[in-house]
């Protein structure tokens, strides 16, 4: 039965059935023919094994365990200071950069451990792209935003970034309404404007999975729409995780939904199936909103 | 009645006269910053009005562009103005670089800790060096030692690290200024450290950064006593020919004029008429450094 399928398929990826096959070799096109989001997913792009984190002596994050398929929207919901954001910061090593913090586990990139000395962050980053709470431009024209991460990433030849960029506004569904002011400040955008920009910013470095870290927080809900819309769309190429505090937001558009809570996966798998049939009485409390 | 009225009107009589203190209390707090206000506008027109009463009849065409003669009563102080625009220019081309390096590494590389604080704590005190104190200095480093003798080179060295300190902490400000949330941008896209900084943090910090020159510029320009022992010269024929030769600067000559002068009388004319000079130059600098930034801050933020 369909169902079956799924609730087994759940726990191999929740817990500590994990098989090393579900995360070496090539993630491609052949291993979801169909490209249904109901069939059973393809092998995780991203997997993290057993990952600890610690502030200090502080722990945030215990034991988790999870996997992100390609061409699938992850969503990581929970109250806030349940680790959610700290967890998607591992995932391209941003949460790094914040002194006096320790790692444990493991996490899997296409099978190579993101951790490990062989690999480079920088180079991580370009696969693993990110865009932040806060829409973060920078200071500089609409046009030099898009065009600094593949200038960073060594593109050469003005005609090529200029492709690169013009695709990824395009893609980024902001292209419409910036064509006639590239060489304007990017502060002078609104908000939502900002935050496509950030995603084109992202798009252009041609990454492999795209982290989403409450993108929405501080944009008004017909942005928050558009941005919603173009996640779905983007989805079609991308591994992507999108962290939210807002549930509305994960079943809208999520494949999958991870449910945190004081630093543990509670709970993990079709987001239908989490927001209709909960398995764990905490999930079910936090999803009817008896607390968070 | 209007709707403040009618809220006032509901207040309890004491209520009413603690609002009408309140208000009197505003009122006179209000009056008095205005009052330091007007008198530092005072003080400021008063010395700009003393400067240039007494040294406006000085200045003509010959002043500006003359060398002295007859020992200093007549002619002009162009090598004098030659002296300090490159005295302070040699100063801003050493201590910039080296300023804004500094304060990279402080606030962008160095660790968190003790090292970096007690770092801290000395560019602070060096900017606290009693600027004569500096002359001795670049006397016995710059002249003797590296033997640049009494020089342009040895002047510029001594009024630059006399800056060092203002360009550091202006610039370790604007550093600090620019959010984490760009610099995380930066490094989220596959940039490296070093292209973050270079690419994203020093352009977005520039304007900050040249206020730090303005100001520096301004102290250094006007700057007597570093100079004494390792630049200046109360008279050379001339314009100085290379970065090794001696040089007449305007702060100086004032000071030149106004103590070892033979014609007192004419002489404080032309030493009122260099102070005017120096302040107009000194202006003039922070007038261009404030221009360039305000057409940096149109560049970098919204219409």
């Amino acid at each position: 039965m369909q169902h079956d399928a799924v609730i087994d398929y759940e726990r191999q990826m929740g817990m500590e059935n994990f098989h090393p096959s579900l995360v070496r070799g090539p993630v491609g096109a052949a291993a979801d023919p169909a490209g249904e989001g109901r069939s059973p997913a393809p092998e995780p792009k991203l997997t993290a094994r057993g990952v600890n984190f610690y502030y200090g002596s502080k722990q945030a994050l215990r034991g988790v365990n999870i996997g992100f398929s390609p061409r699938r929207v992850t969503a990581i919901i929970g109250p806030s200071g349940c680790g959610k954001s700290t967890f998607i910061r591992l995932l391209n090593r941003m949460q790094e950069l914040v002194p006096e913090t320790r790692m444990e586990g493991e996490i899997l990139l296409d099978g190579l451990d993101i951790m490990s000395s062989a690999c480079d962050p920088s180079e991580l980053r370009k696969r693993v792209g990110m865009v932040f709470q806060k829409p973060n431009p920078f200071p500089k024209t609409i046009y030099e935003n898009v065009a600094y991460g593949p200038e960073v990433n060594g593109v050469k030849g003005r005609n090529l970034i200029e492709e690169k960029v013009v695709d990824s506004l395009k893609k980024a569904a902001l292209w419409g309404e910036v064509k006639d002011r590239l060489k304007d400040s990017a502060l002078g955008l609104s908000g939502g404007q900002q935050q496509r920009l950030c995603i084109a910013r992202c798009l252009a470095v041609e990454p492999e999975v795209i982290l989403f870290d409450e993108p929405c927080a501080s944009l008004d809900p017909i942005s928050t729409g558009k941005v919603e819309e173009l996640i779905l769309e983007l989805k079609k190429d991308y591994t992507i995780v999108i962290v939210t505090h807002n549930m509305q937001q994960a079943a809208r558009v999520s494949d999958r939904t991870a449910f945190f809570l004081m630093g543990e996966l509670v709970e993990e798998g079709d987001t239908e199936r989490i927001f209709k049939a909960p398995r764990d009485g905490r999930t079910e409390d936090y999803i009817t909103g008896r607390f968070g | 009645m209007t709707a403040a009225g009618a809220a006032g009107a509901g207040l309890p009589v004491r209520a009413r006269g603690r609002s009408k203190r309140r208000s009197l209390a505003q009122k006179l707090g209000f009056a008095a910053l205005g009052a330091c206000m007007a008198a530092n506008v005072f003080f400021l027109g008063a010395i700009l009005f003393f400067i240039a009463s007494r040294g406006l009849g000085a200045i003509n065409w010959a002043f500006l562009t003359q060398v002295p003669r007859d020992s200093m009563t007549a002619g002009g102080v162009a090598p004098a103005i030659v002296g300090t625009l490159y005295l302070t220019l040699g100063a801003v081309l050493f201590a910039l670089p080296l300023g804004v390096a500094c304060a990279v590494y402080l606030t962008e590389y160095s660790p968190k800790g003790w090292s970096a604080a007690l770092l801290r704590v000395g560019v602070n005190n060096l900017a606290g060096v009693p600027s004569v104190v500096f002359g001795l200095f670049g006397l016995t480093v710059f002249v003797k030692y590296f033997g640049f003798g009494v020089s342009i080179v040895s002047g510029s060295l001594t009024l630059g690290i006399l800056a060092l300190p203002v360009i550091i902490s202006a610039s370790q400000e604007a550093l600090t200024a620019v959010p984490q949330s760009v610099r995380e941008a930066s490094l989220a896209l596959g940039a490296t450290q070093w292209e973050t900084i270079r690419r994203v943090v020093l352009p977005a910090a520039l304007p900050g950064i040249l206020t730090g020159v303005i100001l520096s510029v301004g102290r250094v320009a006007g700057e007597t006593a570093p100079i004494l022992f390792t630049a200046a010269a109360f008279y050379v024929r001339g314009f100085p020919q290379s970065p090794m030769s001696e040089v007449m600067a305007l702060p100086y000559h004032i000071y030149a004029l106004m103590t070892e002068g033979t014609h007192p009388e004419i002489q404080t004319r032309i030493a009122y008429g260099c102070s005017l000079l120096l302040l107009a130059l000194v202006l003039s600098v922070s007038l261009i450094a404030i221009l360039i930034r305000q057409r940096q801050r149109k560049a970098c933020h919204a219409a």
